[in-house]
C-alpha cells in the first residue's frame, strides 16, 4: 500500500483527501467523525464576521439531477455560510485541531470586502491553531447579493486586494477559493497569485437552476412558490472543474501556484485525474453528502492501489504529470489519422453507432444484412461519436493509420511527421515551415 | 382432512390461503422505481430488433423511453395504438420467444430488457385511471359483423369502431374475451383482468355485444352477409384433438382446455376437484398450463408426458422451467398406449419412443404411472361453423395477408386461420383485417 501522506503548502495530512468547506464540516461533531472515518483534512464551513450569524431558508435548499437508478449526478444548493455564532465555531475548531494534530484543519472565511473586517477576524482564527485559511470568493448565491463570495471572486482587483490583506495580517498559508462563474479562470488565479496567495482552490459551485416544477411553474428547490439560482456541484461539474484546474496549471503566469482541486470528485480515479492535471490535493463535498464519510475509504484504497500499480511511492510522483500534455487546439497533430474499428465479436447489434453516425455525424457506418455494422473508411473522420454512444465498452476502438498508408477518405498518404494548424496550408495565418 | 395425499379426484386439497397465494400474479407488477430502473436498461436501439419481433409492431424503444421520462400513460398510448389488448399481451405473451428473445441485452448478457413487465406497467396505469385514450371518428354509416369476441374479434371490433363503423360483436359464450376469459392460465390474468379489459375496450363506443349467439346455430353466415357491409370471423379453435389409445373413455380422462375453463370460471378454487396423481398428455403451452395449475390446486404428483424429446416441446424453455419449478415432472419420449382402471382411471401405460429417420416409433418398452386424472392437451382444431363457410387451408380458414377469405366481404383472423396460435398474433390479425375492411368500405387507406 503506497503511502498517501501529502504535503500541501507545508501542511501535512495522511492523505490528499480533504473535505471541502460545506455542511460536512459545519460542526465539531461531524468533523470528528470525518477524521475517524479517515479524511486527511477539512476546510471548516465558511465563517462570517462577528455579530448575528446569517440565516438560512427554512424550506428545501437542495435540488438534484439524477442518472439511472436515481444515482445523484448533480446537486444544487442555496445554503449560505455557517449560520452558527463565530465564537462557537472557533472554539470547536481549536478543540478539534488539538485532538487531531496530524490532520489538516483550514478555516474558510468570508467577511465584507473591507480591510477592517479581515483585520478583525484573522487573529481570532489564528488562535485556533488551524493550519491555514481559505478565502471563500466563490459562493454564487445569497452572499454574493451582499457583495461577498462570488461578487468578490468575479473582480480580480478585489481578489488581489483581499489576499494582500490576509497575507499582511495572517502568517500561515492563504488559499484563495475561486468561483467558476467567470469567463476565464486564469484572471482570478493570477490576481490571487499577485496578491501573494500560497495556493488557489477550485471550483466553488456553478450558478444553476436544476429543474422547474411544471405545476408551480417555478424553479426547484421551490420555497413558497419561488426559487432562486443555486450552486451546482457533484459528478456533473467535474469536467468543468478539471479544465479550470488544467488551465491554471499550464498557464506560465500561474504554473507554479499550488492548486487544491475541487468539483465532483467521487472516486479515487477522479482524484487521481485532478492531481495529474496539477492539483496537489483534492477537496470533496457532494460525494460525502451522498454516501457519508465512509466514501473516503474507497478513495484511499483506490489511489494507493493505483500508485502501487504504477510504482509511485509519493503523490508528488504524479502531481502535474499530465499538465505538459494539455495544449492548444492549434498544436494538435493533424497528421494523426485514425479510423473507427468495430469488433464484431463484442457488438450486440443495437445500431446506436449507426444511428449516431448516419443521422448526426459522417454517414460512415454501414448497416449490412443481419444487422452487422461496419465502418466505411472512405467517410470516417474518426470523430469518436460511435465510441461514445456504443453501450459496450471497447467494442469500437480507434485505430491509427500507419504513416505511409493512404487515407481512403482523403486519398492522401499519411505523413510520418508531426504537422499542426499553425503550418497548415489552409491556414491564412500559417507561417511557412522552415 | 383432505390433503395432496388424499387418493382420487377431490376438492379442497389446500387451504384457501395457500390457493389464493398460489394463484396470484406470476410476476408481480413493478412499482414506479423498479419500472424506471428497468426502463433505463433499454438502449433505444436503431431499427430495434424487439419491435420487429413483436407481431403487433409496438414501438418498444419509444414506449420504454416514455416510461423513463415519467409518463407511463403516454407510453400506454404508444402500445395501445398498435395493440389494443396490450394489457393482456403484457401478461400472456411468451416474450422469451418474441421481443425479449431478440433484445440486444439478451444477446449481450442473457438478461433482456423486461419488455413484457414494462408494457404491463404502462397499460396498468391507463386501466387504473379507467380512461380510454381513443375516440371514434365520425360515423361512416357502415355496419360490420364480428363473430367471436376473442382477441382477434375484440381487436378487429375496436379498430373498426374507432374508424367510425358500427360493429355488432357476436359470441357463442356468455362472456366476451375468448381464451383470455376461458383459457389463459389464471396466474397470468388475475383479478378478472380479461373481463375488465374487454369492458374497458368497449368504452370506445359503437360496439354492440351479442353474447350467447352462435354462428351456424343462431345465425348463418349468409344472414350476416346480407345484414352487414362486412363480416369478420374470429372463431378460434373449437375442438380438441382426440387421444387414440385404449381406455380413453374411463372416468377421470378429460380435455385440458375444459379443465382450465372450469378453473378460470370457478368462484371458489377450494371447491374445484383435482386428482392426487395427474398426468397431462402433450407438450405445448396448454399442457404446461394444465399441469402447473393442477399442481397449484394441490395434486401430489403431476407429470407431463410428451412423445418426443424435451427440446422438441412446443412449450418454450421458460415455460418448461416454470413447470419444473412448480414441481411438475416432465417425462419426454413416451406415448400413451393404454389407460387402466376399473371404470375410473388408475394408471396410464406409456411406451417409450425414439425418432428414426424423422419418424416417431415406439421402442416396445413400456412403463406405468399411477393416474387418477388424465388431461389431454394434444392440440386443438378448427370446427367450421356451418357449411356455407369460406375455403379452408390445412383445416383452417384460408386468408390472404390482409385477412380476406375466399368469400368476398368476409374476413377472418386469429387461431381459426393459419399461423401461430398466440393472443398477440390474433390481435394483429384482427387489427389488420379491420384496416382492410375500412379501406374496402370507404376507399380510404
Ligand atoms: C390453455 C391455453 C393457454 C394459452 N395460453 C396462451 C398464452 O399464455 N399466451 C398466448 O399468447 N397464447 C396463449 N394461448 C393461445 C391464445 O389463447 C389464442 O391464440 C388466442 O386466444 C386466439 O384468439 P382468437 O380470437 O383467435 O380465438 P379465441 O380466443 O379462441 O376466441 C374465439 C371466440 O370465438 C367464439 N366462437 C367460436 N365459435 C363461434 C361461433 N360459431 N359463433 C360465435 N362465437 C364463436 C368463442 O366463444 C370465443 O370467444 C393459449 C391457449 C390455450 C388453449
Ligand atoms: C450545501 C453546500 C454548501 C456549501 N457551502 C460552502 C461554503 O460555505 N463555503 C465554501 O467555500 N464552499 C461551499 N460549498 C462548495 C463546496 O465546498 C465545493 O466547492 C463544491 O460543492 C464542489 O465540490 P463537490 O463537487 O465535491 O461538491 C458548499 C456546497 C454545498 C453543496
Ligand atoms: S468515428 Fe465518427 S465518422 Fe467515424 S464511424 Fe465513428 S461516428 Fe462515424
Ligand atoms: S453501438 Fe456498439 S454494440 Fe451497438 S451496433 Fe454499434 S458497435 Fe455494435
Ligand atoms: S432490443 Fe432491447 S435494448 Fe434494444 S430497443 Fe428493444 S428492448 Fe430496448
Amino acid at each position: 500500500m503506497a503511502d498517501l501522506t501529502t504535503d500541501f503548502l507545508g501542511i501535512k495530512s495522511p492523505n490528499p483527501f480533504w473535505l471541502a468547506s460545506a455542511p460536512p464540516t459545519d460542526k465539531e461533531v461531524n468533523v470528528r467523525r470525518a477524521f475517524e472515518a479517515g479524511w486527511g483534512g477539512v476546510v471548516w464551513k465558511t465563517l462570517g464576521a462577528e455579530g448575528p450569524p446569517v440565516v438560512n431558508v427554512n424550506g428545501p435548499r437542495y435540488g438534484a439531477i439524477y442518472g439511472a437508478d436515481r444515482r445523484l449526478l448533480g446537486l444544487n444548493n442555496i445554503e449560505l455560510i455557517t449560520d452558527r455564532p463565530l465564537q462557537v465555531n472557533l472554539d470547536e475548531m481549536a478543540r478539534v485541531k488539538a485532538d487531531y494534530p496530524d490532520r489538516a484543519l483550514i478555516a474558510s472565511i468570508m467577511v465584507p470586502c473591507d480591510e477592517a473586517s479581515w483585520k478583525a477576524i484573522l487573529p481570532r482564527v489564528a488562535e485556533t491553531g488551524c493550519d491555514g485559511i481559505e478565502l471563500n470568493f466563490g459562493c454564487p448565491h445569497g452572499m454574493a447579493e451582499r457583495g461577498m463570495g462570488s461578487a468578490v471572486g468575479q473582480v480580480p482587483e478585489y481578489i488581489e486586494m483581499v489576499t494582500r490583506w490576509c497575507k499582511m495580517y495572517y502568517d500561515k498559508p492563504v488559499i484563495v477559493k475561486l468561483t467558476p462563474n467567470i469567463t476565464d479562470i486564469r484572471g482570478p488565479a493570477k490576481a490571487a497569485k499577485n496578491g501573494g496567495a500560497d495556493a488557489v482552490s477550485l471550483i466553488n459551485t456553478i450558478n444553476s437552476i436544476t429543474s422547474v416544477d411544471l405545476d408551480l411553474f417555478a424553479p426547484e428547490p421551490t420555497i413558497d412558490g419561488k426559487g432562486t439560482h443555486g450552486g451546482y456541484c457533484g459528478p456533473a461539474v467535474k469536467p468543468i472543474a478539471l479544465n479550470m484546474v488544467a488551465e491554471i496549471a499550464r498557464d506560465p503566469a500561474t504554473h507554479s501556484l499550488p492548486i487544491s482541486g475541487i468539483g465532483g470528485i467521487t472516486t479515487w480515479r477522479d482524484a487521481a485525474e485532478f492531481m495529474v492535471m496539477g492539483a496537489g490535493n483534492v477537496q470533496v463535498c457532494t460525494a460525502a453528502m451522498t454516501y457519508g464519510f465512509k466514501v473516503v475509504q474507497e478513495m484511499i484504497r483506490g489511489l494507493s492501489h493505483w500508485m502501487d500499480e504504477k510504482g509511485y511511492t509519493s503523490t508528488a510522483d504524479f502531481v502535474g504529470k499530465g499538465v505538459p500534455n494539455v495544449t492548444d487546439w492549434q498544436y494538435l497533430n493533424l497528421n494523426y489519422v485514425a479510423k473507427a474499428r468495430i469488433s464484431q465479436e463484442d457488438c450486440i447489434k443495437c445500431g446506436r453507432c449507426y444511428a449516431a453516425c448516419e443521422d448526426t455525424s459522417h454517414q460512415a457506418i454501414w448497416m449490412h444484412e443481419g444487422r452487422t455494422f461496419e465502418v466505411n473508411d472512405a467517410e470516417c473522420v474518426a470523430c469518436n461519436l460511435c465510441v461514445d454512444v456504443c453501450p459496450v465498452e471497447n467494442c469500437i476502438t480507434m485505430e491509427r493509420l500507419a504513416p505511409g498508408t493512404v487515407d481512403p477518405r482523403t486519398g492522401r498518404t499519411v505523413p510520418a511527421e508531426y504537422g499542426n494548424w499553425t503550418t497548415h496550408p489552409n491556414n491564412p495565418m500559417a507561417k511557412a515551415a522552415e | 382432512m383432505t390433503s395432496p395425499f388424499t387418493p382420487g379426484i377431490t376438492a379442497g386439497r389446500l387451504t384457501p390461503e395457500t390457493l389464493s397465494s398460489n394463484f396470484s400474479d406470476l410476476h408481480a407488477p413493478y412499482d414506479g422505481h423498479e419500472a424506471s430502473v428497468a426502463a433505463d436498461r433499454c438502449y433505444f436501439c436503431h431499427d430495434a430488433p424487439c419491435m420487429t419481433a413483436c407481431p403487433t409492431d409496438i414501438d418498444i424503444p419509444l414506449f420504454i423511453r416514455q416510461i423513463s421520462t415519467g409518463q407511463p400513460q403516454a407510453a400506454a398510448r404508444t402500445i395501445l395504438e398498435q395493440n389494443i389488448l396490450g394489457g393482456m399481451c403484457a401478461r400472456v405473451c411468451p416474450t422469451e420467444t418474441l421481443c425479449e428473445q431478440v433484445c440486444v441485452r439478451e444477446t449481450a448478457e442473457g438478461k433482456p430488457v423486461e419488455i413484457g413487465r414494462l408494457q404491463r406497467h404502462a397499460t396498468d396505469s391507463v386501466m387504473a385511471s379507467n380512461a380510454h385514450p381513443f375516440t371514434r371518428a365520425p360515423s361512416t354509416g357502415k355496419r360490420v359483423a364480428v363473430v367471436g369476441a376473442g382477441p382477434a374479434g375484440l381487436s378487429c371490433a375496436h379498430r373498426l369502431a374507432m374508424l367510425g363503423h358500427d360493429v355488432a360483436l357476436f359470441d357463442a359464450k356468455p362472456k366476451p374475451g375468448g381464451l383470455n376469459e376461458y383459457g389463459i392460465a389464471s396466474y397470468k390474468s388475475t383479478e378478472d383482468f380479461a373481463a375488465r379489459e374487454a369492458a374497458w375496450l368497449m368504452q370506445i363506443g359503437g360496439i354492440t355485444l351479442h353474447t350467447g349467439r352462435k354462428l351456424g346455430v343462431d345465425v348463418t353466415l349468409s344472414e350476416l352477409q346480407s345484414d352487414f357491409d362486412a363480416v369478420f370471423l374470429g372463431l378460434g379453435l373449437g375442438a380438441v384433438n382426440a387421444l387414440t389409445c385404449a381406455g380413453t373413455d374411463r372416468h377421470g380422462v378429460s380435455n385440458a382446455v375444459s379443465f382450465i375453463e372450469e378453473l378460470r370460471q370457478a368462484s371458489d378454487l377450494a371447491a374445484l376437484p383435482i386428482g392426487r396423481n395427474v398426468v397431462v398428455i402433450g407438450g405445448g403451452m396448454t399442457a404446461v398450463d394444465a399441469a402447473v395449475q393442477a399442481k397449484l390446486l394441490g395434486a401430489e404428483n403431476v407429470t407431463i408426458a410428451y412423445r418426443r424429446a424435451q427440446d422438441a416441446m412446443p412449450a418454450s424453455l421458460y415455460e418448461q422451467e416454470l413447470a419444473t419449478a412448480k414441481g411438475v415432472r416432465i417425462l419426454p419420449n413416451v406415448m400413451p398406449v393404454a389407460i387402466h382402471g376399473n371404470g375410473t382411471c388408475a394408471e396410464i401405460e406409456l411406451e417409450y419412443t425414439t425418432t428414426e429417420g424423422g419418424t416417431l416409433k415406439g421402442t416396445g418398452e413400456t412403463t406405468r404411472l399411477p393416474a387418477d386424472q388424465i388431461f389431454r392437451a394434444i392440440g386443438q382444431t378448427f370446427v367450421p361453423a356451418g357449411t356455407d363457410g369460406p375455403a379452408l387451408e390445412h383445416g383452417k380458414i384460408a386468408v390472404d395477408a390482409t385477412g380476406r377469405t375466399s368469400i368476398p366481404g368476409v374476413w377472418a383472423g386469429g387461431d381459426c386461420t393459419p399461423g401461430e396460435d398466440l393472443t398477440v398474433v390474433a390481435v394483429a390479425e384482427g387489427r389488420d383485417a379491420a384496416m382492410d375492411i375500412h379501406t374496402t368500405l370507404t376507399g380510404e387507406a
